[in-house]
């Protein structure tokens, strides 16, 4: 495994054990050591699962450019980038089950699902989805799966076990297989745009709280997902695969694809925050008071718009030839994603509901001031951990880059299918 | 006669009707209110609610300049819209206005997710986070694990919370119901009967002759944020 996958893993380990305290608090405690509650509902973990539910869709819509639209720059990503969408899926839907009261009832939501409901609507497209990624990679790479059990070892029999009796195979199969990823990602892209920009609409449908409930919320939620999942399969090409040099070309474009969208999802906020800050309307205006200068100040600042969106504008066009940069800079934003995210939710509960109503009644988690408790930081910290140790034992498990030979990494397999493909619509 | 007294009247009344006739509804005349806060007291006592729940707060707002100051009080239960937001945004259609138009939670279904939280304009629905007045003290207050008696699906239903065991209505969504295992026993809600300034009606919508009726019927008249069309059931006298 490569040197910089362990160091990956080790800050997983380091995460995902540090954050064990939080899930036994969690766990043990229920919602008691948390300071969201009926003041602030919804909270940390909340800016977390749009994080990487965002992180998520970007990937995977970056994913379909490869497999879908036949945009070929991006082939040798193209594994990776379902890979990484599988990840964030599964860890923002982490977040979300420790936020829910009764986490054993989660299931219900399928059951009795109330469609008026746009959560319930998340939920179903969530499991489409999830049955889509599942799908796409198990038919990208079930031929190397196959190929690979030759090799023996751990890593040959787990494979073998996942090929689910499927032949290592040459031209045909593959190109079949890759006609079936084509269905699937086209029946996922409009469920990842649905259900991202569904994310959005959960929240804009709240007709209670005027930061929210805005047309534009849930065209924002799907630029910024791919700006955000974008800069992150960048990052983790660049960071963690390209050693020799051989995916410069990659990030080089994936560089230029994070500038254009971090662009449009800079010009949407100044939309937002202009049309928001005329004083016409206090309610609309608090919200973005608070998140400029109130105690998160740095969320908006420094995170959002200095991390997440403006400083990487700036990095990714000067320093757009050097992927060394295009990987950091990426990588920078993707952290500074999370002010964004922050700042999606928590302004949010900028204005009281009735002026007086949270200081009618004296209990803490009645309050607006939210701060996280550090049981939902180390939670977070947990989920992360683990998100980053199953990332690295699936690169090491699945040929996410081709089928390895000795240290050249091969990558016949999923440009012979694609060309195959190509040559038939042609004809 | 006394309002208390025709208020009783008026609840007989409406309890011999089928239930889908029934309207329940309130009034409060801010006028008459004192500030006093027996309401969510008499509240929080009836329901048994626990930190960070009050399904009835008295909104207090201080206006002028001194030497010409008064004081403003907004009493505020559930508005039992009828149209609820909260309750289309429920994943689980574990909240539901029933026909007598109180909105209700089924606590067995409901899964805590709090967008009904966030959905209510008036900020009428909390979160019960597992939390104890007594938490952490050498006895506790065995009252605090009494059986409560909320109507939260079915007639009849009991609840209690305890220490250490995260069972419904830990974890769940919680509001103000109008005290209906109250009303339906033919009891007025707590909070009105307790009222020392006789300033919350309670009775049948659909009844002319009953005092909410009338009431709404005055000038004066008001309900929060009408203009969202919630179409609330509880009515303020200004």
């Amino acid at each position: 495994m490569r040197r910089r996958l362990w160091i990956a893993l080790a800050l997983g380990l380091l995460f995902g054990l540090g954050g064990l305290a939080g899930l036994i608090d969690r766990f043990g405690n229920g919602h008691i050591n948390a300071n969201y509650g009926s003041g602030v509902p919804w909270a940390l973990w909340v800016v977390f699962y749009i994080y990487f539910i965002g992180l998520s869709a970007g990937a995977f819509l970056i994913s379909s450019l490869v497999y879908v639209f036949g945009v070929r720059r991006f082939e040798r990503v193209g594994r990776l980038a379902v890979f990484t969408a599988l990840i964030c899926l599964i860890t923002a839907l982490s977040f979300i089950w420790l936020d829910l009261g009764h986490m054993f009832r989660a299931y219900r939501t399928i059951l009795n699902p109330n469609f008026r409901s746009p959560m319930a609507w998340m939920i179903w497209l969530y499991s489409g989805y999830f049955l889509i990624l599942l799908g796409e990679g198990w038919f990208l790479m079930r031929r190397d799966f196959a190929a690979m059990r030759a090799q023996g070892g751990v890593r040959g029999r787990l494979l073998g076990v996942l090929a689910f009796g499927t032949r290592p195979d040459t031209g045909q199969g593959q190109a079949r297989d890759l006609r079936v990823v084509r269905v699937l990602g086209t029946i996922g892209v409009p469920l990842a745009v649905a259900f991202h920009g569904g994310v959005g609409a959960l929240f804009a449908v709240l007709a209670s709280r005027p930061y929210w409930n805005t047309g534009l919320f849930p065209v924002m939620f799907l630029i910024s997902a791919l700006a955000s999942g974008g800069a992150l399969l960048t990052a983790i090409t660049q960071l963690l695969f390209n050693r020799d040099g051989s995916f410069d070309d990659e990030v080089r474009s994936l560089g230029r694809l994070v500038l254009l969208l971090l662009f449009v999802d800079v010009i949407m906020e100044i939309a937002e925050i202009l049309i928001s800050l005329y004083p016409s309307s206090p309610a609309h205006r608090a919200p973005f008071e608070e998140q400029m200068f109130g105690p998160y100040w740095w969320t908006f600042w420094i995170l959002g718009l200095g991390m997440a969106l403006v400083g990487p504008s700036i990095g990714l066009f000067v320093a757009r030839r050097s992927p060394r940069w295009i990987g950091l800079l990426s990588l920078v934003a993707v952290i500074g994603f999370v002010g964004v995210r922050w700042n999606i939710v928590l302004p949010g509960y900028a204005n009281e509901l009735i002026p007086g109503l949270n200081m009618a009644y004296a209990e803490t988690k009645l309050s607006l001031a939210y701060s996280p408790a550090n049981m939902e930081w180390l939670v977070v910290s947990g989920a992360i951990g683990a998100a980053l140790v199953f990332f690295v034992a699936g690169a090491w498990l699945f040929p996410l880059l081709g089928r390895e030979q000795g240290k050249k990494v091969e990558d016949t397999l999923s440009t012979a299918g694609l060309a195959d493909l190509a040559v038939k619509e042609v004809e | 006669m006394d309002v208390m007294a025709v208020m009783d009247g008026d609840l007989a009344r409406a309890l011999r009707k089928p239930m889908e006739e029934r309207a329940w509804g309130m009034v409060i005349d801010v006028r008459r209110c004192i500030g006093c806060h027996a309401c969510t007291v008499a509240c929080k006592a009836e329901n048994k609610t626990p930190p960070n729940v009050s399904y009835n707060v008295v909104i207090e707002e201080e206006l002028g300049t001194y030497p010409n100051v008064s004081r403003r009080f907004l009493p505020r239960p559930c508005m039992q819209c009828a149209k609820p937001p909260c309750v289309s945004v429920c994943p689980v259609n574990a909240t539901y206005r029933r026909p007598d138009s109180v909105v209700v939670i089924d606590y067995e279904q409901c899964i805590g997710c709090r967008y009904c939280l966030n959905a209510c304009p008036y900020g009428a629905r909390y979160f019960d986070s597992g939390d104890f007045y007594t938490e952490g003290t050498p006895r506790g207050a065995p009252h605090e694990e009494a059986v409560t008696h909320e109507v939260a699906a079915q007639p009849g239903d009991t609840w209690r919370r305890v220490v250490g065991r995260e069972s419904s209505p830990v974890g769940n969504a919680r509001k103000c119901h109008y005290c209906l295992h109250r009303v339906e026993n033919g009891a007025l809600p707590a909070c009105v009967v307790t009222c020392l300034g006789r300033a919350r009606f309670f009775g049948d919508l659909a009844d002319p002759e009953s005092l909410v009726a009338r009431l709404v019927a005055k000038d004066g008249i008001a309900r929060l944020k009408e203009e969202l069309g919630t179409e609330p059931h509880t009515y303020y006298l200004l």
